[in-house]
């Protein structure tokens, strides 16, 4: 069995940073793709763009995703990912600055599995992404691949 | 729409024959009792001329005891048809002489003359007997006594009665055309006037008028100011619905300012919490990467400086957050319902106790408090009321907080959040409730200096009041209605 990939939907060159390291400093060693807008995000799970011909079967345990994107946002992803019958039943935790009531209403509204927020002080990010890897890496079993091919 | 109309001329027409008859009636009855009076008054200085010719007449007759003589002067009467009977006494009372018109043999009753006087007269029913002395040389000879008929003057009554009942009927046909005329020229604009105010209050047109009579009296008076007044109102309901509309359009334009203005508020506190809070991440996590992964490479000095950048990143994380609450607070629907007072503040004391386990205060919440307000805005209020407290009771040994609830005779339930703790210098009161006010060194308390303002305006935005009281190291109280 592959090693799970997690996807991260983050524009932010610092923020990509600072979840790698965070990930790192977790020891959580699985593969990270990083998409850098919500067009990226999309043609790497559809294998369109310069993803074209990615075997989409290969899909990710997790999707990492910030809402304030270049192209398409955050909420656009998901509503395309979940309109998709191959990625609709994909865990997906939005990650984001924001704790505005009206982004975790949409959010959720559009079938995201968690929302958390991105604390200021290191510490507590550090805390958190081990959280999520902790949950949903090692505890969280996903839907099975039904209607792939 | 006639009804009114009939009614007026009706009345108008009634009044006028009433007065005309009643003064047709006044003074032919004026005019009848006069003339009787004058009628009679003819009649008795008549029948006593008569009288006094037969009494000079008859004193040779008398004299001479011829009442032959008598009789023949007494029949001359018989020329006058009202005469019914006549007759000579002698001084002495004996009957002398008789004159009696045919079909009568009645002597009437008889007045008497008194002393003195030259003669009587006495009205019986239907006739009038007058006596008179007949004197000679101051001597009484004997009395002359006429009788005389006055079925004349019932006769003049009749005549009298029949010419008022004509010119009686002659005055009402009269009174009817003039009132019809008066109708015509007086009640028609009148009523035409009553019609027009009816139909405006009905319908509510005031730019309707009513049409001058053309003639110069009080009726074109009265025309032409009801015209004025329909006129004033009608400029005056132009006026009200001109500025009506004008209002509601300059309500609608501040409604969609304020909206616009209040999107904007929006928009900019959502990129504030999306925007401005990253590259804090960023200053707070690469400080924190530089403190682990060059650690031999910084001095002690150097590790200072990146833990106060640190500190700061974290406090301006934690403004950011505080003023966007302060925004939402006040953007935030309020939607009031019963909330249960004490058991939030108690489940608020459970968390600042598991927050600090260490430290030991005494918290003492009324049981049973209820209030009316919105439950989310409610907590965020004692929240900050009670952490305040946890906080400035922090250098106490035993401290205390106590929530309860003070009923004023009449007033609203006022709400209290008491402490032992630092207090503040009174002076000072007024500058608490301002957005980044602080009373403390921020190395004695920690804090934003956001809670009280936030405080404030879900107070003020639920119709009520806080205030507080203090003295240094005294403890605080805080109050509130809601």
């Amino acid at each position: 069995m592959r090693e799970a990939v997690i996807l991260l939907v983050e524009d932010n060159p610092d923020d990509e940073a600072l979840t790698l390291r965070a990930l790192k400093k977790n020891n959580i060693q699985n593969e990270v793709v990083v998409a850098r807008d919500g067009r990226e995000a999309l043609d790497y799970l559809f294998g369109e763009g310069i993803y074209e011909g990615r075997d989409v079967r290969v899909k990710p345990q997790v999707i990492l995703l910030d809402l304030k994107l270049p192209k398409l946002d955050g909420f656009e992803v998901l509503r395309a990912m979940r309109g998709n019958e191959h990625t609709r039943l994909l865990p997906v935790v939005i990650l984001t600055s924001s704790n505005e009531e009206r982004d975790r209403i949409n959010g959720y509204g559009l079938g995201a599995n968690s929302y958390v927020r991105k604390p200021v002080e290191f510490g507590e990010f550090i805390e958190a992404v081990k959280q999520l890897g902790l949950y949903w890496l090692i505890l969280n079993q996903i839907a099975p691949a039904a209607g792939v091919l | 729409m006639r009804l009114p109309n009939q009614k007026l001329s009706r009345n108008v027409t009634l009044i006028n024959l009433l007065v005309s008859a009643a003064a047709l009636l006044l003074a032919c009855a004026a005019f009848v009792g006069y003339d009787q009076i004058s009628f009679r008054r003819s009649m008795v200085s008549e029948v006593s001329v008569r009288a006094q010719i037969i009494a000079s007449n008859s004193v040779s007759a008398i004299l001479f005891n011829d009442a032959t003589s008598a009789r023949s002067t007494l029949s001359a009467l018989s020329a006058s048809a009202d005469v019914m009977w006549a007759g000579i006494c002698t001084a002495q009372g004996k009957s002398f002489a008789l004159y009696q018109r045919t079909g009568t043999d009645r002597v009437p009753a008889l007045p008497s003359i008194a002393p003195g006087q030259m003669q009587s007269v006495l009205f019986g029913n239907g006739d009038i007997v007058l006596a008179r002395a007949i004197i000679f040389r101051g001597r009484s000879l004997g009395t002359v006594y006429v009788e005389s008929d006055l079925s004349t003057i019932a006769q003049r009554r009749k005549e009298y009665a029949a010419i008022a009942l004509a010119v009686l009927l002659a005055s009402m046909v009269a009174a009817l055309l003039v009132s019809w005329l008066f109708a015509k020229s007086v009640a028609d604009p009148i009523v035409g006037l009553a019609a027009l105010t009816r139909d405006i209050t009905e319908h509510k047109d005031y730019s309707a008028r009513a049409i001058p009579t053309g003639r110069n009296d009080e009726v074109t008076l009265l025309i032409g100011s009801f015209n004025d007044m329909l006129g004033q109102i009608e400029r005056r309901d132009r006026a009200l619905r001109e500025a009506r509309a004008d209002l509601e359009r300059r309500v609608e334009e501040r409604t969609a300012q304020l909206t616009h203005a209040n999107k904007e508020l929006e928009s900019f506190s959502y990129s504030v919490s999306h925007d401005l809070r990253a590259p804090l991440r960023s200053i707070d996590g690469f400080s924190q990467a530089l403190l682990e992964d060059y650690d031999a490479k910084l001095d002690a000095a150097g590790k200072d400086y990146l833990r106060r950048i640190r500190a700061s990143a974290q406090r301006m994380g934690v403004l950011i957050d505080d003023l966007l609450n302060l925004g939402r607070v006040s953007r935030a629907t309020i939607q009031k319902e019963k909330v249960d007072a004490t058991a939030l503040a108690e489940s608020i004391a459970a968390d600042l106790r598991r927050a600090q386990p260490g430290r030991e205060v005494e918290f003492r919440i009324e049981k049973g408090m209820e209030a009316w307000a919105d439950p989310g805005l409610l907590r965020i209020v004692l929240d900050n009321l009670l952490n305040n407290a946890w906080k400035f009771t922090s250098k106490r040994g035993h401290a205390s907080i106590e929530f309860g609830l003070r009923r004023d005779n009449g007033g609203p339930a006022c709400y209290f959040v008491r402490d032992n703790g630092a207090g503040f210098d009174p002076k000072y009161a007024d500058r608490l409730f301002g957005a980044f006010q602080r009373l403390h060194a921020m190395t004695d308390f920690a804090g934003t200096g956001v809670g009280l303002a936030t405080v404030q305006r879900i107070i003020t935005r639920h119709g009520g009041s806080v205030w507080a009281e203090s003295a240094v190291d005294q403890g605080a109280v805080f109050y509130f209605t809601l």
